[in-house]
C-alpha cells in the first residue's frame, strides 16, 4: 500500500449501505426456490384486481423466461450493491444511491414478472425514470445531465409509441392479460392491426434496446457511474426491450415482416456497434459498444423461430449478462485503482491485481467465445441456428461471424492488455488490488460463466428448457448444450471467428487511426441531437414570439378575427340561415334614432379630438335611450340616461389627467376585422329575428306579476323579485367595480411627468 | 323596423372593434362603451320591438290589457347597462391609473408584465446559436 492513496471506508452504514444488499440476496433466494416448480415445467402465477372496470389486473407470472430474467436481476443485483458499497463508499449521496439503484431492481423485476399489458408499461416507465435518475447521478455535472436526459427523451418517445402499442394488442386480443393473449395463439398476427401494432411495439422495444437508429443514447450513458453501468446498461434494463420482444414473441413472431424487421436492424446494430467499439480507447466506452452489439444479436436470433435460435438466445442472453456485468465492475475496479480508463495507458496491472486480472480473464474468454466456456456454446448454437436461419443463412452467418470476430478483439482489448501488457503510459497514482468486495462480484460472475460452460447441464434443465418451452409452445425443441459438437459447420466458423479476431486484435491500433478518421467525417446522430433539441428550443422561442408577442393590439385582433372567422365558417357549414327582411312599420323617428346613433359613433371613431370624441359618444347613448324610449321601455331609458351621463362626466374627468390623442391613422387589416364582425353580428341578429319568438317565460311574468308578487310593473317585479338574486349579483359586480376603482386610486401618486 | 336595428347595431359593433384595435387606450374605452351598448340594443331587439305599450299592469287587472312589450329583454338589459357601467368604471380608472404609472396610454409600449417576445426570441437564438458553435 502506498502512501498518497487514502484507505477506503468500509462501507455506508446499515441503512443505506447494507441493508439494500440483504433485500437484493434475499429476493434472489426467493426466487432460486423457484427453480424446481419451473424446471418440472410449471408456472406460478398471482394476481389481484387492479383496474376492474377496464378488466386490469396485478398480475404477475413466473415461468423459465421471465425466472431466468429475476435471477440474472436480483443476483447480479445484489452483487452490484455489494460492489457499490465499497466502490461509492463515502459518498456523501450514497442514500440516494443505493436508493435509486434499489428501486430500479425492484422496477426492473416488476417489468419481467407482470403478466398484464397495464402492469408491464408502467415498470417499463419506472424502469426508465429510475434509469434517468442514475445516469444524472453526478448531477453537477453538465455532461451527466445532458445524457440523463437523452436517455429519458430516446426511451421516454419509444415508451409512448410502446403504450399505443400495448392498447392495440390489449383492444385485438380483447383483454390485457400477456398469458391470455398468448393462448390465443394467431390473434394477434391475424388481426387487421398487427402492422401498427409491429410498429408501435418494436419502436418501444428498439429504443429500450437501443437498436440502430436508436442507439446513440447507450454510450451516452456510461456517464452514469461504473456499477449503474454494469447493472442497468447492460445487464439488465437495456434487455428490457429485449425480454419484452420474447415475451409476446409467441404471439407477434412468425411473419415474414418480424423476421426481416428484427433481423435486419439486430444485424446492422451488431456489426455497426462491434466496429464502433473497436474505436474506443476508453474501456467503458468499448465496454458499452459491445454491449449494443449483444443487443443486437439477441434482437437477430428473437427474429427467428427455431429451436436452435431460441436455444442461443436464452444461452447467449444469460452469457452475456453475466460477461458483461463482470467486464464492466472489472473496468471500475482497474478506474479505481489506477484513476484512468484509457487502454493506451493502461498495461502490466496483472501481477498488482491478479483476481481481478483473474476474473477479468474468464470474463474475456468467454466473451470471446472460446471453450470451454459458455460463451463458445452460445456462439456454436447461434452458428447453428444462422445456416438454417429461415431469413438468409448467408446475411446471418456472415454478419454474426463478423461482429462475433469484432467481439473476440475487443475482448482483448479490454481485458488483456490492460493486465498482460507493458503500460502504454504512467499513473498518477500506484495501482493496488481492490478490497474483497469489488473482486468478489466480478469473479464470481465470470466463474459462473466457467462453470456453465464445463458443465451446461446446469442451466439446461431450469432455464434454457423451460424457457424455450414457453417462446416456442407445444412444438418446442430445445437444444441441447454441449462443448463437443463433432466437426461441423459451426465449429469451422468458430475457428474462422477466432483467426479473423486475431487478426484484427493485432492490428486494432492501426484500425483505429483509420476508423478515427472516417467517423469524424460522417454525421453523427448524437450531435444530431444536440441541433434538434437546439432547433426545438429555437422553434419554440419562435412561435413564442410570433403567437404570444406581448402585443395587445395583437391579441385583439386575433381574437376578433376568430370570433367572425368561426361565426363565417360555421354559417358556410350549416348552410346560410334564413332570414326574412322586413322594414314594415318603419317611422320618421326611428329612423332619425338610428341615423343619429350610427353617426354618432362613427364620430366617435374617425374624431382626433377628444371632446368631439366624448359629445359623439353622448349622441350614441342618448340615441340609445330614445329607442328604449319609443319602443316601450321606459325604464331601461331611465337607466341608459342616468349611466350615460355618469360615463360622459366619468369621460371627462379622467380625461383632464391624461394627454390629447395621437392621430389615428387608418388601418386597412383593422378595418376589415371590424367590417366582418360588424356584418357578422348584423346578420346573425336578422337570422335570429327571422324565427319564431318564445314568449313562454314573458307571457308567465305577465300573468303572474300582480297575483305572486304584487307589482303592477312587470320589469321592476323580474328585477326584485323573480330574478332577484341576477340583481343581488349585479349590485355586487358595481360594489367590486367601485371597491377596485377606490383602491387605484388610493394608491396613485399623482401623474407621472 | 327591426332589421333597420340589426344594421345600426353592425355599425355599432364595426365602430366599437376599429376603436378597440387602434392600440390607444382611451380609444379603446369608447369602443368599450360602444360595444356595451351593442350588446344591450342586441339583447333589446331579439326580443323583438312593440311601439307604445310598456309592460305594465293597469290598476285593477290581474294581468296587463292587450299585447304589452316584452318585459324579459328588458329586465336583462338593465341589468346589462348597470354591469357594463362598473366594468367601464374600472377600465377608465384602470387607464389612468396605467397612464400615471407608466406615462404611456399605448398598450403595446407597456412591457413590464410581458417582456417583448419578438425581441426576447431574436435574442434566445442568438444565445442558442452561440451555445451550439461553441
Amino acid at each position: 500500500m502506498n502512501t498518497t492513496q487514502t484507505p477506503l471506508p468500509a462501507g455506508n452504514g446499515f441503512l443505506s449501505g447494507t441493508l439494500p444488499i440483504l433485500i437484493a440476496a434475499a429476493i434472489f433466494v426467493f426466487f432460486a426456490g423457484l427453480i424446481p416448480t419451473v424446471a418440472q415445467g410449471d408456472v406460478a402465477q398471482w394476481s389481484v384486481p387492479w383496474i376492474p372496470s377496464l378488466g386490469v389486473e396485478f398480475a404477475f407470472l413466473i415461468d423459465g423466461l421471465s425466472l431466468t430474467f429475476a435471477l440474472l436481476i436480483s443476483g447480479i443485483g445484489t452483487l452490484i450493491l455489494l460492489y457499490s458499497n465499497t466502490y461509492l463508499a463515502g459518498h456523501p449521496q450514497y442514500a440516494r444511491f443505493s436508493l435509486f439503484l434499489t428501486l430500479f431492481m425492484l422496477s426492473m423485476l416488476g417489468l419481467v414478472l407482470a403478466d398484464d399489458l397495464i402492469v408491464l408499461f408502467v415498470f417499463w416507465e419506472l424502469t426508465t425514470i429510475t434509469s434517468y435518475l442514475l445516469i444524472g447521478f453526478s448531477h453537477t455535472a453538465e455532461k451527466s445531465r445532458r445524457n440523463a436526459l437523452q436517455a429519458l427523451f430516446v426511451t421516454g418517445a419509444g415508451a409512448l409509441a410502446f403504450l399505443a402499442g400495448l392498447i392495440l394488442i390489449g383492444f385485438a386480443g380483447g383483454t390485457t392479460s400477456i398469458s391470455g393473449i398468448i393462448a390465443q395463439g394467431d390473434v394477434l398476427r391475424d388481426h387487421a392491426l398487427y402492422l401498427p401494432i409491429f410498429i408501435l411495439f418494436l419502436c418501444g422495444a428498439f429504443t429500450k434496446s437501443a437498436q440502430v437508429p436508436f442507439h446513440f443514447w447507450l454510450p451516452n450513458a456510461m456517464a452514469a457511474p461504473t456499477p449503474v453501468s454494469a447493472f442497468l446498461h447492460s445487464a439488465t434494463m437495456v434487455k428490457a426491450g429485449v425480454y419484452v420482444m420474447a415475451r409476446m414473441h409467441p404471439s407477434l413472431a412468425g411473419t415474414d415482416i418480424w423476421l426481416w424487421t428484427l433481423t435486419i436492424f439486430g444485424a446492422l446494430t451488431a456489426v455497426f456497434a462491434s466496429i464502433l467499439a473497436l474505436r474506443q480507447t476508453d474501456l467503458k466506452q468499448a465496454l458499452a459498444y459491445t454491449t449494443l452489439m449483444a443487443l443486437g444479436t439477441l434482437t437477430m436470433l428473437l427474429g427467428h423461430s427455431s429451436g436452435y435460435m431460441m436455444t442461443a438466445f436464452v444461452t447467449f442472453l444469460i452469457t452475456h449478462s453475466l460477461y458483461k456485468a463482470a467486464l464492466f465492475l472489472v473496468v471500475g475496479c482497474i478506474d479505481k485503482s489506477t484513476g484512468t480508463r484509457d487502454a493506451n495507458t493502461l498495461g502490466g496491472l496483472g501481477r498488482v491485481m491478479p483476481l481481478t486480472a483473474l476474473a477479468a480473464a474468464l470474463a474475456a474468454l468467454s466473451m470471446a467465445g472460446l471453450p470451454p466456456f459458455i460463451g463458445f456454446i452460445a456462439k456454436e448454437l447461434a452458428y447453428a441456428g444462422s445456416v438454417g436461419a429461415a431469413s438468409s443463412p448467408v446475411f446471418v452467418t456472415v454478419m454474426a461471424l463478423a461482429a462475433n470476430a469484432l467481439m473476440f478483439a475487443v475482448a482483448g482489448i479490454v481485458a488483456l492488455r490492460p493486465f498482460w501488457v507493458a503500460p502504454g503510459g504512467t499513473y498518477t497514482r500506484e495501482p493496488a488490488e481492490v478490497p474483497w468486495q469489488m473482486w468478489m462480484g466480478p469473479l464470481l460472475l465470470a466463474g459462473l460463466g466457467t462453470v456453465f460452460g464445463l458443465v451446461p447441464a446446469l442451466i439446461q434443465g431450469p432455464f434454457i428448457n423451460s424457457t424455450v418451452a414457453g417462446l416456442m409452445g407445444a412444438g418446442a425443441d430445445p437444444k441441447t448444450l454441449k462443448l463437443w459438437a463433432g466437426f461441423n459447420l459451426p465449429l469451422y466458423l468458430s475457428l474462422s471467428t477466432f483467426a479473423l479476431g486475431l487478426l484484427l486484435y493485432l492490428s486494432h491500433v492501426k484500425m483505429r487511426r483509420g476508423l478515427e478518421a472516417v467517423f469524424t467525417r460522417v454525421p453523427s446522430l448524437d450531435r444530431g441531437w444536440d441541433s434538434f433539441l437546439a432547433g426545438l428550443k429555437a422553434l419554440a422561442a419562435w412561435q413564442t414570439g410570433v403567437i404570444q408577442n406581448g402585443s395587445l393590439t395583437f391579441y385583439l385582433a386575433a381574437t376578433f378575427s376568430t370570433i367572425a372567422g368561426g361565426l363565417i365558417l360555421t354559417m358556410m357549414i350549416s348552410g346560410m340561415p334564413f332570414i326574412e327582411v322586413n322594414f314594415e312599420g318603419l317611422t320618421w323617428k326611428t329612423a332619425t334614432i338610428s341615423v343619429l346613433v350610427a353617426a354618432g359613433a362613427i364620430l366617435t371613431t374617425v374624431t382626433n379630438s377628444r371632446i368631439a370624441a366624448v359629445a359623439a359618444l353622448g349622441v350614441v347613448g342618448i340615441g340609445i335611450a330614445l329607442m328604449f324610449i319609443v319602443f316601450s321601455a321606459p325604464d331601461v331609458a331611465i337607466t341608459q340616461l342616468l349611466v350615460e351621463t355618469l360615463v360622459v362626466v366619468l369621460v371627462a374627468v379622467v380625461m383632464l389627467r391624461l394627454p390629447a390623442m395621437t392621430r389615428l391613422e387608418f388601418n386597412a387589416k383593422h378595418a376589415a376585422i371590424s367590417g366582418a364582425m360588424g356584418a357578422t353580428m348584423t346578420v346573425i341578429i336578422l337570422a335570429v329575428l327571422s324565427t319564431p319568438l318564445n314568449r313562454r317565460l314573458s307571457d308567465y311574468f305577465e300573468i303572474a306579476s300582480w297575483p305572486d308578487a304584487y307589482g303592477r310593473n312587470i320589469v321592476n317585479v323580474i328585477l326584485v323579485d323573480f330574478r332577484a338574486l341576477d340583481t343581488f349579483g349585479e349590485v355586487a359586480v358595481v360594489v367590486v367595480a367601485a371597491l377596485s376603482a377606490y383602491a387605484l386610486l388610493r394608491t396613485t401618486k399623482g401623474p407621472a411627468a | 323596423m327591426e332589421p333597420l336595428l340589426a344594421i345600426t347595431i353592425g355599425v355599432l359593433i364595426t365602430c366599437s372593434v376599429y376603436l378597440m384595435l387602434s392600440g390607444h387606450l382611451l380609444r379603446f374605452i369608447f369602443g368599450l362603451v360602444l360595444i356595451s351598448n351593442a350588446a344591450n340594443l342586441t339583447i333589446f331587439v331579439a326580443g323583438r320591438l312593440t311601439e307604445g305599450a310598456p309592460p305594465l299592469i293597469p290598476e285593477g287587472a290581474d294581468a296587463p290589457l292587450g299585447e304589452v312589450a316584452n318585459a324579459l329583454p328588458q329586465a336583462l338589459v338593465l341589468t346589462a347597462i348597470v354591469i357594463g357601467f362598473g366594468l367601464f368604471a374600472f377600465a377608465i380608472v384602470l387607464v389612468f391609473r396605467a397612464w400615471t404609472s407608466l406615462s404611456t396610454l399605448h398598450p403595446d409600449e407597456m412591457e413590464l408584465a410581458e417582456p417583448n417576445y419578438g425581441a426576447h426570441a431574436k435574442a434566445t437564438k442568438l444565445a442558442l446559436k452561440k451555445d451550439t458553435t461553441q
